[in-house]
């Protein structure tokens, strides 16, 4: 690539609803505009493509973003960030790739929180979100036996998707109560497009069984998940399955903005045009709080505007983001995760499953820090993105701080990330 | 005061916890003082190379001395302590560096510490990885590896089962009769260690140990790439230099199969975040001895600040005129190695029992101005 194809008026990191919709907005404003996302095509988790197609609603925008003539980036990570306004990142064949910006859009999304119980680490137990993953690109589920457990709305739309693709769905439990449920229900009245999800909590999906107030305590098998065991009622029952699909709430992927210094908390902190703390840096989507695909867009249109300089277009879109916000809040709600939950896994539970460590081992230790030196839990591959949040909402420790590379990368790649480029 | 304890620790890392054992050991009551992690500090981010080194007699009395303790310990150390005996090979480039070869192996027969001088072809076979045309090497066979945040942790828990006391708390004044902590009461004891390591000023001040920072990357494992901890003899150059900023090939096999790769030297370096300039340097070094590094995934970089003393030997022992408040630090890149001489000089400081090497070439009181007060350059 020479310079020019290097540097852009606006880089947009994630491919997502947010960053899409960043893109589009910004590139119709006539900037120059790169779109990067990790995954093979455009769509974030939300619109993965399958291997024959591309979710509909995610059409018309990636549409959108080819005909304004965003460039695309697809399966390179950024992984460093040298110097302002400058990433590195690392290609999907693994050359190493540096980009330069004038306005940074972070749209990076959300992943699944794991909650520990015995068996969750067992062959065929997995994410609902990682099960979904597989299915679209081209596992086969058909006349699999799966129990989809855990909390959210991405539950039964994980279910129904597994459905689809022939897969036999046993049951959703959901720790949630039915009546936190039914109010999240009826906060939908003040979103009519929405009322097609909430057809389902009134069990009636197709068929599936939809639990409320129920959740995982084991998971049994041979080699690999074989019955999950399930409380409900202050009693326990035992489904057979062939997989466990489980996931429990999403959590920001906050790292790239920790690493260029914007402050996060929940999320990443934003004002009323998605601007970080950092100068020229936004942030829009799940990342600064999980809300779901539609403030997503709208959090992604705002951006995209004001990353462009078009403030005032932004500023009409602040009433739409106000009503989504109004729609996470009740979702957070909701679904937040019970008290039952921390109490799973017994010491001997496996919490860091890349450095093999119990809960006991990790509980051991004065706090996180501590816990990472001297039982290496998150210390392996996974940088703790999958046992940092586990640990944060069991043991209420706040994760390490952050520093590149943020994913593994190449010594080749890391070693010259810190090169001119020219 | 009334001393409830013979000897406070200031400092929870790999020295105070080794002076804790040593103290403890020596029948008196110890108290350690550390706020953070046990091994948090400078003990978490360097190498856990057990090393004999030859910059100085008294340098080699220590490290020799210390590398005997581990060897001796070794049986002991729990398996998260992760001491593996993989042996030093001191990599030379060209010809100058092969008469540093001879000379090193020449003066480590003369102490008995086992030496063995590697030929091109036999250093390839050690290592196959290493880039071709590098003139050989000295292996030394009994140098050792070790995690050392675990380690820390076990002197600690030696010294807490023969009484000794953690107390979980900063330290914010040492006096010759104890120690105040930062809610302002203060722990009495007959004698004070301050072992903090690169921050030992804050608390002693005036004293010249200044703060060296390094970088290291670890990548995720790779079984049988590496088998013994390599330096370049190159290495000498970049450790002797004290102003420049200097990098230096620096490899170790984890017994986790990691390769763990260093190493750089920086003063005047206060900020603990990456220097991508000098990890690139870094990784460039490792790379032109070790080709097929390129290829290996880093899964984490982190740095650490090394206690730097101006004649690179630690500051062991009692300040001039103040003979109850002892230092223990100053240790630079070899802490992890002369931990356990360090804490047994300190016990044998406090105790009146004799020394097992001379303690005088370490001790706070001797000329250290000549080279000036790097602390208020």
């Amino acid at each position: 690539m020479s310079e020019g194809d290097r540097s852009f008026d606006v880089l947009v990191i994630g491919a997502g609803p947010a960053g899409l919709a960043a893109a589009c907005r910004a590139a119709a404003a006539r900037a120059i505009v790169c779109l990067v996302d990790d995954n093979p095509r455009p769509g974030g988790q939300i619109w993965r493509a399958s291997l024959d197609r591309v979710p509909g609603p995610a059409v018309p925008w990636i549409a959108t973003a080819a005909r304004l003539g965003v460039r695309m980036i697809e399966g390179a990570r950024v992984f460093a960030a040298p110097e302002p306004g400058r990433l590195a990142l690392e290609t999907g064949a693994g050359e190493p790739l540096d980009l330069r910006y004038r306005s940074l859009v972070l749209a990076t999304g959300a992943r699944e929180r794991f909650v520990p119980f015995p068996g969750w680490t067992l062959p065929n137990a997995m994410g609902a979100g990682g099960l979904q993953s597989l299915v679209k690109s081209g596992f086969p589920v058909r006349g699999k036996k799966v129990v989809v457990a855990g909390s959210g709305p991405l539950l039964p739309a994980v279910a129904r998707y597994l459905r689809h693709a022939g897969a036999d769905v046993r049951l959703i439990a959901e720790q949630a109560p039915l009546a936190a449920l039914a109010r999240f229900a009826r906060s939908l009245l003040h979103h009519p497009h929405k009322l097609a999800e909430a057809a389902i909590f009134g069990g009636s999906l197709a068929g599936v069984r939809y639990l409320t107030s129920s959740w995982p305590v084991s998971a049994q098998g041979d080699g690999r998940v074989q019955s999950v065991t399930l409380a409900r009622g202050g009693k326990t029952f035992t489904e057979s399955c062939d997989y466990l699909a489980c996931g429990f709430g999403l959590v920001p992927n906050t790292e790239l903005a920790s690493l260029l210094g914007c402050r996060v908390s929940e999320g990443v902190a934003v004002d009323d045009y998605q601007r970080t703390t950092v100068e020229g840096v936004y942030a829009a989507g799940e990342i600064t709080g999980i809300g779901g695909v539609d403030l997503a867009l709208v959090e992604g249109e705002i951006a995209g505007h004001a990353a462009a300089g078009q403030t005032e277009r932004a500023s009409r879109l602040f009433q739409a983001r106000d009503r989504q916000r109004h729609f996470a809040r009740s979702l957070a709600r909701s679904f937040t995760l019970r008290e039952e939950l921390k109490h799973l896994a017994p010491d001997d539970t496996l919490v860091c499953r890349c450095e093999d460590v119990s809960l006991g081992r990790v509980r051991a230790a004065t706090g996180w820090r501590e816990a990472k030196l001297q039982t290496r839990c998150g210390m392996g591959p996974c940088q703790s993105r999958v046992c940092g949040p586990a640990v944060e909402f069991l043991l209420g420790w706040k994760p390490d701080s952050v520093r590149p590379p943020l994913f593994p990368v190449s010594v080749n790649s890391l070693s010259q990330a810190g090169d001119s480029g020219s | 005061m009334n001393a409830s304890f013979d000897v406070a620790i200031a400092g929870g890392g790999i020295v105070g916890a080794a002076c804790a054992d040593f103290c403890s050991a020596a029948g008196m009551r110890v108290a350690v003082v550390e706020a953070g992690p046990i091994g948090g500090g400078a003990t978490a981010a360097g190498m856990g190379h057990i090393v004999v080194m030859d910059d100085s007699p008294a340098q080699i009395a220590l490290t020799e001395r210390s590398r005997s303790l581990w060897m001796a310990l070794a049986r002991e150390l729990p398996a998260d302590a992760e001491y593996v005996t993989a042996g030093t090979i001191w990599v030379a480039a060209d010809a100058e560096e092969m008469a540093e070869v001879e000379r090193k192996r020449a003066l480590y027969a003369g102490i008995g510490v086992r030496a063995e001088v590697l030929g091109p072809r036999q250093l390839s076979e050690a290592e196959p990885n290493l880039r071709p045309g590098l003139a050989g090497g000295l292996l030394v066979p009994d140098d050792g590896v070790s995690y050392p945040p675990c380690a820390a942790r076990f002197f600690l828990e030696r010294a807490q089962a023969r009484g000794a006391v953690l107390l979980r708390a900063k330290a914010v004044e040492l006096m010759e009769t104890g120690i105040r902590l930062a809610g302002g009461e203060a722990v009495a004891a007959g004698a004070v260690v301050n072992a903090t390591g690169a921050w030992a000023p804050e608390l002693t001040p005036r004293f010249a140990v200044r703060k060296r920072k390094g970088h290291l990357a670890i990548t995720d494992r790779y079984p049988g790439f590496l088998r013994h901890q390599l330096v370049e003899l190159g290495y000498l150059k970049s450790a002797h230099s004290t102003a420049a900023d200097s990098v230096a090939f620096n490899a170790q096999p984890r017994r986790t199969g990691q390769v763990l790769i260093g190493s750089s030297r920086q003063f005047g370096a206060e900020h603990a975040a990456i220097d991508q300039p000098i990890l690139t340097r870094m990784l460039e070094r490792a790379r032109a001895y070790m080709p097929p590094l390129a290829d290996l995934t880093v899964i984490r970089c982190w740095t650490g600040f090394r206690a730097a003393a101006p004649d690179k030997l630690p500051l062991i022992g009692p300040c001039a005129g103040r003979p109850r408040l002892l230092l223990a630090t100053g240790h630079e890149g070899l802490g992890i190695t002369t931990s356990l001489a360090t804490g047994e000089l300190v016990a044998a400081h406090l105790s009146g029992r004799p020394f097992a090497i001379p303690p005088e070439p370490y001790l706070p009181s001797r000329e250290l101005e000549a080279e000036g007060d790097p602390l208020h350059e």
